[in-house]
Protein backbone atom coordinates (compact mmCIF):
# COMPACT_ATOMS: atom_id res chain seq x y z
CA UNK A 1 0.00 0.00 0.00
CA UNK A 2 1.35 3.46 -0.87
CA UNK A 3 2.39 5.70 2.32
CA UNK A 4 -0.02 8.20 0.91
CA UNK A 5 -3.36 5.47 1.34
CA UNK A 6 -1.90 4.22 4.87
CA UNK A 7 -1.97 7.74 6.00
CA UNK A 8 -5.49 8.33 4.81
CA UNK A 9 -6.10 5.11 7.06
CA UNK A 10 -4.61 6.47 9.83
CA UNK A 11 -5.81 9.33 10.27
CA UNK A 12 -9.63 7.59 9.52
CA UNK A 13 -9.51 5.91 12.73
CA UNK A 14 -7.21 8.20 14.75
CA UNK A 15 -9.82 11.11 14.16
CA UNK A 16 -12.89 8.63 14.60
CA UNK A 17 -13.14 7.34 18.32
CA UNK A 18 -15.63 4.55 16.65
CA UNK A 19 -14.37 4.12 13.24
CA UNK A 20 -16.99 1.46 10.89
CA UNK A 21 -15.46 0.81 7.11
CA UNK A 22 -17.97 -1.21 5.64
CA UNK A 23 -20.11 -1.95 1.82
CA UNK A 24 -22.40 1.32 1.77
CA UNK A 25 -23.19 4.08 3.77
CA UNK A 26 -25.07 4.21 7.40
CA UNK A 27 -28.20 5.26 5.86
CA UNK A 28 -28.00 2.69 3.06
CA UNK A 29 -25.60 -0.33 4.21
CA UNK A 30 -25.06 -2.63 1.33
CA UNK A 31 -24.47 -6.14 2.75
CA UNK A 32 -26.29 -7.57 5.88
CA UNK A 33 -23.21 -8.04 7.30
CA UNK A 34 -21.78 -4.60 7.63
CA UNK A 35 -25.86 -3.82 8.68
CA UNK A 36 -25.81 -5.62 11.11
CA UNK A 37 -22.60 -3.80 12.84
CA UNK A 38 -24.64 -0.56 12.39
CA UNK A 39 -27.51 -1.40 14.10
CA UNK A 40 -25.72 -2.69 17.06
CA UNK A 41 -23.38 0.37 17.12
CA UNK A 42 -27.15 2.48 17.05
CA UNK A 43 -27.97 0.06 19.88
CA UNK A 44 -24.94 0.96 21.77
CA UNK A 45 -26.36 4.80 21.27
CA UNK A 46 -22.96 5.94 20.59
CA UNK A 47 -21.77 8.23 17.74
CA UNK A 48 -19.61 6.68 15.26
CA UNK A 49 -18.12 7.48 11.58
CA UNK A 50 -18.88 5.15 8.87
CA UNK A 51 -16.97 4.85 5.17
CA UNK A 52 -18.02 3.30 2.49
CA UNK A 53 -15.08 0.69 0.96
CA UNK A 54 -17.47 0.31 -2.40
CA UNK A 55 -16.70 3.87 -3.17
CA UNK A 56 -12.87 3.56 -2.37
CA UNK A 57 -10.89 0.61 -4.45
CA UNK A 58 -7.78 1.52 -3.39
CA UNK A 59 -8.74 2.02 0.92
CA UNK A 60 -11.00 -1.21 0.57
CA UNK A 61 -7.36 -3.11 -0.89
CA UNK A 62 -5.15 -1.62 1.86
CA UNK A 63 -7.24 -1.70 4.84
CA UNK A 64 -7.05 -5.54 4.33
CA UNK A 65 -3.53 -5.74 4.40
CA UNK A 66 -3.81 -2.37 7.51
CA UNK A 67 -5.88 -4.75 9.35
CA UNK A 68 -4.93 -8.30 8.41
CA UNK A 69 -8.33 -8.83 8.17
CA UNK A 70 -9.83 -10.29 4.85
CA UNK A 71 -13.73 -8.80 4.94
CA UNK A 72 -15.84 -6.10 5.61
CA UNK A 73 -17.25 -4.89 7.95
CA UNK A 74 -14.34 -4.20 10.02
CA UNK A 75 -14.68 -1.96 13.55
CA UNK A 76 -12.29 0.56 14.75
CA UNK A 77 -12.62 1.89 18.18
CA UNK A 78 -9.88 4.05 19.90
CA UNK A 79 -7.47 3.59 17.04
CA UNK A 80 -7.35 -0.41 17.39
CA UNK A 81 -9.43 -2.50 15.30
CA UNK A 82 -11.98 -4.48 17.32
CA UNK A 83 -12.91 -7.33 14.58
CA UNK A 84 -15.81 -8.02 12.23
CA UNK A 85 -19.68 -8.76 12.25
CA UNK A 86 -18.67 -12.09 14.01
CA UNK A 87 -16.58 -11.02 16.77
CA UNK A 88 -18.40 -7.35 17.31
CA UNK A 89 -21.97 -9.43 17.63
CA UNK A 90 -20.20 -11.05 20.62
CA UNK A 91 -19.12 -8.46 22.31
CA UNK A 92 -22.32 -6.92 22.07
CA UNK A 93 -23.73 -9.92 23.17
CA UNK A 94 -21.69 -10.23 26.18
CA UNK A 95 -20.99 -6.41 26.82
CA UNK A 96 -17.61 -6.21 26.00
CA UNK A 97 -18.17 -3.64 23.45
CA UNK A 98 -20.02 -1.52 25.89
CA UNK A 99 -16.52 -1.60 27.87
CA UNK A 100 -14.66 -1.12 25.11
CA UNK A 101 -16.56 1.73 23.81
CA UNK A 102 -16.53 3.32 27.56
CA UNK A 103 -12.67 2.55 27.60
CA UNK A 104 -12.45 4.61 24.33
CA UNK A 105 -14.36 7.54 26.03
CA UNK A 106 -17.40 7.32 23.78
CA UNK A 107 -19.91 6.53 26.24
CA UNK B 1 -16.37 -21.66 -6.60
CA UNK B 2 -15.36 -23.99 -2.83
CA UNK B 3 -17.74 -26.63 -2.15
CA UNK B 4 -18.53 -26.43 2.07
CA UNK B 5 -16.43 -29.92 1.75
CA UNK B 6 -13.10 -28.44 -0.02
CA UNK B 7 -13.52 -25.30 2.76
CA UNK B 8 -14.04 -28.23 5.44
CA UNK B 9 -10.39 -30.30 3.95
CA UNK B 10 -8.51 -27.04 4.14
CA UNK B 11 -9.55 -25.86 7.89
CA UNK B 12 -8.96 -29.34 8.80
CA UNK B 13 -5.06 -29.36 7.42
CA UNK B 14 -4.22 -26.44 9.11
CA UNK B 15 -6.11 -27.63 12.82
CA UNK B 16 -5.34 -31.48 12.84
CA UNK B 17 -7.56 -33.13 15.26
CA UNK B 18 -10.14 -29.94 15.00
CA UNK B 19 -13.89 -29.90 15.24
CA UNK B 20 -15.13 -28.31 11.96
CA UNK B 21 -18.39 -27.67 10.58
CA UNK B 22 -18.76 -25.50 7.59
CA UNK B 23 -22.29 -25.13 5.86
CA UNK B 24 -23.23 -23.50 2.83
CA UNK B 25 -25.76 -20.61 3.46
CA UNK B 26 -27.38 -19.70 0.11
CA UNK B 27 -26.61 -22.73 -2.22
CA UNK B 28 -24.18 -20.78 -4.13
CA UNK B 29 -21.41 -21.98 -2.65
CA UNK B 30 -19.64 -18.09 -1.94
CA UNK B 31 -21.80 -17.52 1.34
CA UNK B 32 -20.63 -19.80 4.40
CA UNK B 33 -20.91 -20.57 7.97
CA UNK B 34 -17.97 -21.97 9.80
CA UNK B 35 -17.55 -23.79 13.48
CA UNK B 36 -14.17 -24.32 14.24
CA UNK B 37 -12.77 -25.95 17.93
CA UNK B 38 -9.17 -26.28 17.38
CA UNK B 39 -6.24 -26.91 20.35
CA UNK B 40 -4.37 -24.01 18.32
CA UNK B 41 -7.23 -21.60 19.34
CA UNK B 42 -5.99 -21.96 23.21
CA UNK B 43 -5.07 -18.92 24.83
CA UNK B 44 -6.34 -16.49 21.66
CA UNK B 45 -8.02 -14.20 21.52
CA UNK B 46 -11.18 -14.41 19.33
CA UNK B 47 -9.84 -11.87 16.98
CA UNK B 48 -6.31 -14.06 16.86
CA UNK B 49 -8.09 -16.88 16.60
CA UNK B 50 -10.38 -15.61 13.59
CA UNK B 51 -6.87 -14.24 11.85
CA UNK B 52 -5.94 -18.20 12.00
CA UNK B 53 -9.06 -19.31 9.94
CA UNK B 54 -8.59 -16.50 7.96
CA UNK B 55 -4.96 -17.41 7.13
CA UNK B 56 -5.44 -21.06 6.49
CA UNK B 57 -8.43 -19.90 3.84
CA UNK B 58 -5.44 -18.00 1.90
CA UNK B 59 -6.42 -17.19 -0.83
CA UNK B 60 -10.23 -18.49 -1.39
CA UNK B 61 -10.67 -15.17 0.93
CA UNK B 62 -9.71 -13.20 -2.35
CA UNK B 63 -12.86 -13.63 -4.03
CA UNK B 64 -14.48 -16.93 -4.01
CA UNK B 65 -15.76 -16.51 -0.53
CA UNK B 66 -17.81 -13.61 -0.29
CA UNK B 67 -19.12 -13.80 3.39
CA UNK B 68 -18.31 -15.86 6.01
CA UNK B 69 -19.82 -16.25 9.51
CA UNK B 70 -17.52 -17.58 11.90
CA UNK B 71 -17.50 -19.34 14.98
CA UNK B 72 -14.45 -20.38 17.06
CA UNK B 73 -12.92 -21.65 20.43
CA UNK B 74 -10.37 -23.50 21.75
CA UNK B 75 -11.99 -27.11 23.15
CA UNK B 76 -12.78 -26.89 26.85
CA UNK B 77 -14.16 -22.91 26.44
CA UNK B 78 -17.73 -22.82 26.86
CA UNK B 79 -19.51 -21.65 23.74
CA UNK B 80 -20.18 -18.02 24.35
Amino acid sequence: MSDQTRARIEELVKNHKVMLFMKGTKQIPACGFSNAVVQILKKEAVQFETFNILADPEVRQALKEYSSWPTYPQLYVGGKFVGGCDIVTEMHQSGELSKELAAAGVK
Amino acid sequence: MPSPDAIRSRLLAAFPNAVVDVSDLTGTQDHFQATVIASAFDGKSRLEQHKLVYAALGELMDGAIHALALTTRAPGAGAR
